[in-house]
């Protein structure tokens, strides 16, 4: 043998830098690792996983180890610009940031100083929201949002209002007891990393994976059954499951007895002022019907015994426990699953097995933890007993007009079983559980020259709540917390375009966004927002006047702004990923961490924070300047050390005071030095006995008190009886001051059910009959939103997005493979390439979202397959609902939370001929580069 | 022609759980990011911003698939996802049918390497290749695959627990496994016994080291008993698919009277 003779033992890296990717909403933790340049400076040259981050132990996704890609991608910003040719052209000068800086200050500060609503101020993908909500408060305007509108808020809202917690980073799967995992809903992003390790954990034990989800991609890919559902329908699929578990008395009645409001005293009294509102004594505690002593009684006292089941007059008024009501609901025959096969697109006997599977799991191989804790009554329990079924969700329930109702309809068939913080079930991250009522309320009252009045983003808990200003207009411009959507928790920032150039509610004077492609993939009916961002007025002025935005990249959004506020890639800016925001909790411990400048940028850019921490300084915000006026924090570094929302809470929880301080503490000015040396998180562990049952488990809420989560403990019941929504039909009934306007009565009256209820959330987007087919899309687990269209790596994994058909329609029309065809909905039409796929919901038709590009955006070439075939399907949603021939026209939105119902989607196919070209329609013309073009070749090595 | 060793002390591959495998592509930018910053010749990309395409050592295809039942059935279709890479074979065409002996299978662990500076780039490996899993580099001129990251594996610069191919290292779902295929003790080994793992087209004789997991069996709730077409026509109380669903109801007071029994025995 003639072997050359190798070096086995290479060197790898000079040094090795830890932060947090940003490549997703995952957080995980990433090694970089560095290589000395003869200058002096350094290079990344690979990007691994962190062994020791709580998120992902190791383990990185496609798009965290093609990170380099993005760290070097030719469509990175270099430099501030303002618009130098007309919104939409791309055309730019590069200006110096202090240019920026006074043309930004020319518009805020007149704003301010007269009416800061005029300022909508909304941030996309932002991992920064308790600062940049904290920036626009202290600005004074009401209009903050982030996306959750747009993204998932049915799946926080209908979580927390039910439980005090939600999917995601809220919460996660037993993976490591669970024996049967059912994952509802379209989607293969969030929670990325810790689902795919989590299948491994389910996978290698052996425990039975179902996937409900029209298309069988992805996690759907691996699961052992497969329930392919028809789109919008998987709340009446629960409520089937729930009707053949109670009527087989497969519930846990213990743990609804002791831990949810199933025993509360509901008036059932249709006349009375309170009817369907919890009978409460004079502190506001909710009455059980206490079996034993015959009486009404406070839910929480030591020896209470409730009972689930009766009907009881209390002081002449008839009252009923939620759990009669629900048990009536649900065993009503519309339930059953021969009565819901048809629309669910599930034969009944197959809705009966998976039921019965449920209950198999739950009852017949229950666990038990040899744990001994104390509840919040005081009662010892000496085990922790478990029901091994976890549920789990993805964006695909949420994104229907009745998503909402359907998360709740999902969070109460978990809570029936008891699988909700048991062992094997689904469990709660720091900060949560959390309930409804301990956060905050929604803020808006304008005073100008000053702060706004308190928080911009709440939970309502009823009419008195809502941001209505004194003659019952909205008071914010995207009406969220308006009768129109009441519990629009996390604002609603695919209507703010719309509606700020409607005028309606009112004009305003600057649209400021950040990390938000609203031109393009962001953006329902992208083609007509294109328009109303580049629309003019009779005088020849933009109707929206003025638009500042952030981005580290070559984006669309980019080519409609006014002014660019170049941000930097993940790896050169300082970040923290807050307990005050959205942590990197697990189930067994808190956690956050940082991100750092592992490099130095080499373009004249800045974090957005730290941008945003100039401006708040130059406009002398509160909180921002000292008494003197002069600036408070050096940067947003300074603000993530030094500021404290509450006295010892800050940003970060490691490393406070004295540099031993967990949780609470005076600000340490080392405190960033700690989490660099610990690797860029800072964790505590939550103790054994206060791991499960935390809602109700007194160790728990000692133990978050203690580390300054909450102040005092508090302890809730599970609200399967949602009185919010009651409180808005009470109005809508009549009752109460705060009344809604008449056209909405009636669907406030029909939706906000406070049991949750399913409907049909398609009807009226289907033109009468001419629109049949359900279409959807997803983005693929390799790539991040339309960020991923420029990163050289993962472009040659889904550089394209054909349209897949289901066989059935795919032999109905014909079609062959590198086949097109025309795809309308009643608002729009869109020419694309198809494939088949099998494994997908006969009438359902998807594809990657957020492939197409626009061309001239991302330093792409012309001959892209992202700018030539590729494709969105926005052109074909429209932000309202088609004509009604009610003369008005209705949001295309849950009229609950107002999350965008993106799946809602009815279309029509046609086969037709390949068009000019092979290029899809429509053409969304051209924007100039800023930054030209990449390069034509790569051979990425870094000496 | 190039000559084989007669045997190999350890066969070193991976065991892949098609079970398991999500088809995220973790693997394939994790092996792109690792093999272009180390062993030979960058992996180049042409046109990267444009038509785009460039060298890979491991990727995923995905598959459509509708198995048949033996009583005819209905089934449902499924995804399945595929990484392929080398597969570091026992008679590896591609190393005898190098003309230059750039190709060769490493005596001591079985991995089958080129030595780039005796390539030539003439691509009969490629060809000879029946899972094609060796791609022309085009900036270097040069043929890559898969090393099984011989310069991660033996790496003293590395931490012990760090000595594995970076696909293995990064896939989140852990469905790649690395290890000694000839020691029947070994991790992979027993994985491979357990779960019954296979050869990739063993009639081509080429004996390959890497081993695939099928998937278990898919869609058994409710599409299971004496044929699945039974799935059309059971219903009601009867139904044999959901013995645990006995009703409650038509007990003394219906469901509330059970309700209140039930209770009381709590």
């Amino acid at each position: 043998m003639n072997q050359p003779v190798l070096n086995l033992s290479p060197k790898v890296s000079d040094e090795i830098r830890k932060t947090t990717c940003y490549m997703c909403a995952c957080r995980c933790g990433i090694d970089v690792h560095m290589i000395n340049q003869p200058d002096g400076s350094q290079k990344v040259s690979y990007i691994e996983g962190n062994r020791d981050h709580p998120v992902n132990r190791g383990v990185l996704c496609a798009k965290g180890s093609a990170g380099i890609m993005q760290h070097n991608s030719p469509a990175r910003l270099r430099a501030p610009m303002k618009r130098a040719g007309e919104r939409g052209s791309g055309e730019f000068e590069e200006i110096s940031w202090e240019e920026a800086y006074s043309i930004a200050e020319s518009w805020l500060r007149p704003i301010r100083e007269t009416d800061p609503s005029k300022l909508a101020f909304f941030t996309g993908r932002d991992q920064s929201q308790s600062f940049t909500s904290w920036w626009a408060q202290a600005f004074g305007t009401p209009n903050y949002a982030a996306h959750g509108g747009f993204c998932s808020v049915n799946m926080a809202a209908g979580g927390i209002y039910t439980m005090g917690g939600a999917f995601w980073e809220f919460g996660q799967p037993d993976w490591d007891r669970a024996k049967l995992f059912l994952l509802f809903g379209v989607a293969e992003d969030h929670d990325s990393n810790p689902i795919k390790m989590g299948l491994g954990k389910l996978k290698k034990r052996g425990a039975k994976v179902v996937g409900i989800n029209p298309v069988r991609s992805g996690y759907n890919a691996v699961a052992d059954d497969w329930f392919g559902i028809t789109p919008g329908t998987d709340g009446l699929l629960i409520l089937s499951l729930v009707h053949c578990l109670l009527k087989a008395g497969k519930i846990d009645l213990e743990y609804l007895r002791d831990f949810t409001d199933a025993p509360v005293l509901i008036d059932a009294d249709p006349a009375s002022p309170t009817h369907g509102l919890a009978l409460l004594d004079d502190d506001g505690h909710k009455l059980v019907w206490d079996r034993t002593e015959k009486r009404a009684r406070c839910y929480d006292a030591a020896d209470v015994n409730p009972d689930l089941a009766g009907v009881w007059d209390v002081d002449g008024v008839r009252h009923r426990t939620v759990f009669v009501h629900l048990a009536e609901k649900y065993l009503d025959a519309a339930y059953t699953p021969e009565a819901v096969a048809g629309r669910v697109g599930i034969p009944a006997p197959r809705i009966r097995a998976l039921a019965s599977e449920i209950a198999r799991v739950a009852f017949d191989e229950a666990i038990e933890l040899d744990r001994e804790w104390t509840d919040f009554r005081g009662r010892i329990h000496k085990t922790m007993k478990g029901r091994p079924v976890a549920m789990h969700a993805m964006r695909g329930i949420s994104a229907h007009a009745n998503g909402f109702q359907t998360c709740r309809a999902l969070h109460m068939l978990q809570i029936l079983i008891g699988s909700v913080e048991t062992p094997g079930g689904f469990r709660f991250k720091p900060p949560y559980p959390k309930a409804a009522t301990a956060h905050p309320k929604p803020h808006s009252k304008v005073t100008p020259g000053a702060p706004l009045d308190g928080p911009h983003l709440g939970f309502v808990q009823g009419p008195a709540d809502l941001a209505l200003k004194d003659d019952g207009t909205p008071a914010r411009i995207d009406k969220a917390f308006t009768w129109d959507n009441p519990m629009s928790a996390h604002g609603m920032m695919h209507m703010v375009i719309s509606n700020a150039h409607a005028g309606d509610p009112y004009r305003i004077d600057t649209l400021f966004m950040y990390m938000a492609n609203m031109a393009w993939n962001s953006s329902m009916n992208t083609s007509g927002t294109m328009e109303m961002l580049s629309d003019k007025d009779a005088n020849g002025d933009y109707v929206i006047p003025h638009i500042i935005y952030s981005d580290a990249y070559s984006s669309e959004m980019v080519a409609y702004a006014d002014l660019i506020l170049p941000d930097t890639t993940y790896l050169e800016r300082h970040d923290c990923i807050s307990l005050l925001d959205r942590p990197i909790c697990e189930a067994e411990a808190a956690a956050d961490a940082i991100r750092w400048p592992v490099v130095e940028p080499d373009r004249d850019v800045k974090g957005f924070q730290s941008a945003l921490v100039d401006l708040g300084a130059r406009l002398g915000l509160p909180g921002f300047v000292k008494d003197d006026g002069s600036r408070k924090f050096a940067d947003y570094a300074d603000y993530i050390v030094s500021h404290e929302r509450r006295p010892g809470v800050g940003p970060l929880m490691g490393w406070r005071g004295n540099g031993e301080e967990t949780g609470r503490g005076a600000p340490n000015p080392a405190q960033l030095d700690r989490y660099i040396e610990n690797g860029g998180f800072a964790i505590a562990h939550i103790p054994e006995e206060a791991q499960f049952y935390k809602p109700w488990n007194k160790a728990y809420q000692d133990w978050a008190v203690e580390i300054g989560l909450f102040d005092k403990a508090a302890p809730y019941l599970f609200t399967l009886w949602c009185e919010p929504l009651r409180r808005f039909q009470l109005a809508a009934e009549g009752h109460g001051d705060r009344q809604p306007p008449e056209p909405l009565r009636a669907r406030i009256k029909a939706t906000m059910d406070p049991l949750p209820i399913w409907w049909d959330a398609s009807l009226g987007q289907d033109g009468d009959g001419e629109f049949t087919v359900n279409a959807l899309t997803q983005r693929p687990m390799a790539m991040y939103h339309s960020w991923g269209g420029q990163n050289a790596w993962l472009r040659q994994i889904h550089g394209r997005n054909p349209m897949y058909i289901p066989t059935k329609l795919w032999e109905l029309h014909g079609f062959e493979e590198d086949g097109w065809a025309r795809i309308t909905s009643p608002h729009g039409a869109i020419t694309v390439p198809v494939a088949h796929m099998p494994a997908l919901n006969a009438n359902t038709i998807w594809t990657w979202n957020a492939i197409g590009k626009r061309k001239g955006a991302w330093a792409l070439h012309d001959n892209a397959p992202e700018v030539k075939e590729g494709f969105l399907l926005n052109h074909l949603i429209h932000e309202l609902l088609p004509p009604k021939r009610d003369g008005m026209r209705w949001s295309n939105s849950d009229p609950i939370t107002g999350q965008a119902a993106w799946f809602d989607l009815k279309v029509k196919i046609e086969k037709v001929s390949a068009p000019d070209g092979a290029r899809s329609k429509p053409d969304s013309g051209t924007q100039k580069s800023p930054v030209g073009k990449g390069p034509d070749a790569l051979a990425w090595e870094v000496g | 022609m190039t000559a084989l060793p007669t045997t190999t002390k350890k066969k070193l591959g991976l065991v892949i759980d098609l079970d398991t495998c999500v088809g995220c592509h973790a693997c394939v930018t994790a092996c792109k990011g690792w093999n272009t910053q180390n062993y030979g010749a960058p992996l180049s990309d042409q046109d990267p911003y444009g038509k785009a395409s460039g060298t890979f050592l491991n990727r995923i295809h995905s598959f459509q698939v509708t198995p048949e039942r033996d009583d005819g059935a209905p089934v449902l279709a499924q995804t399945v996802h595929f990484p392929k890479s080398c597969l570091h074979c026992e008679d590896a065409p591609c190393v005898t049918v190098c003309p230059t002996g750039a190709s060769y299978k490493r005596a001591e662990d079985g991995i089958v390497l080129v030595n780039e500076d005796a390539c030539m780039g003439c691509g009969l490996c490629a060809w000879a290749c029946p899972y094609g899993a060796r791609e022309a580099d085009a900036a270097a001129g040069i043929m890559k695959k898969c090393t099984l990251c011989v310069d991660r594996i033996y790496n003293e610069n590395l931490p012990e627990i760090d000595r594995q191919p970076a696909c293995v290292r990064t896939c989140p779902a852990g469905a790649r496994h690395f290890g000694d295929l000839a020691d029947p003790t070994s991790d992979v080994s027993i994985l491979v016994a357990e779960r019954g793992g296979v050869d990739l087209m063993p009639e081509q004789g080429t004996k390959p080291v890497n081993q695939y997991l099928p998937p278990r069996p898919r869609d058994t709730i409710g599409m299971t008993g004496p044929a699945t077409g039974a799935a059309d026509t059971l219903s009601g109380e009867e139904d044999i698919l959901a013995p645990f669903l006995a009703s409650v109801t038509e007990e003394p007071q219906g469901f509330l009277g059970w309700l209140d029994r039930a209770l009381e025995k709590l």
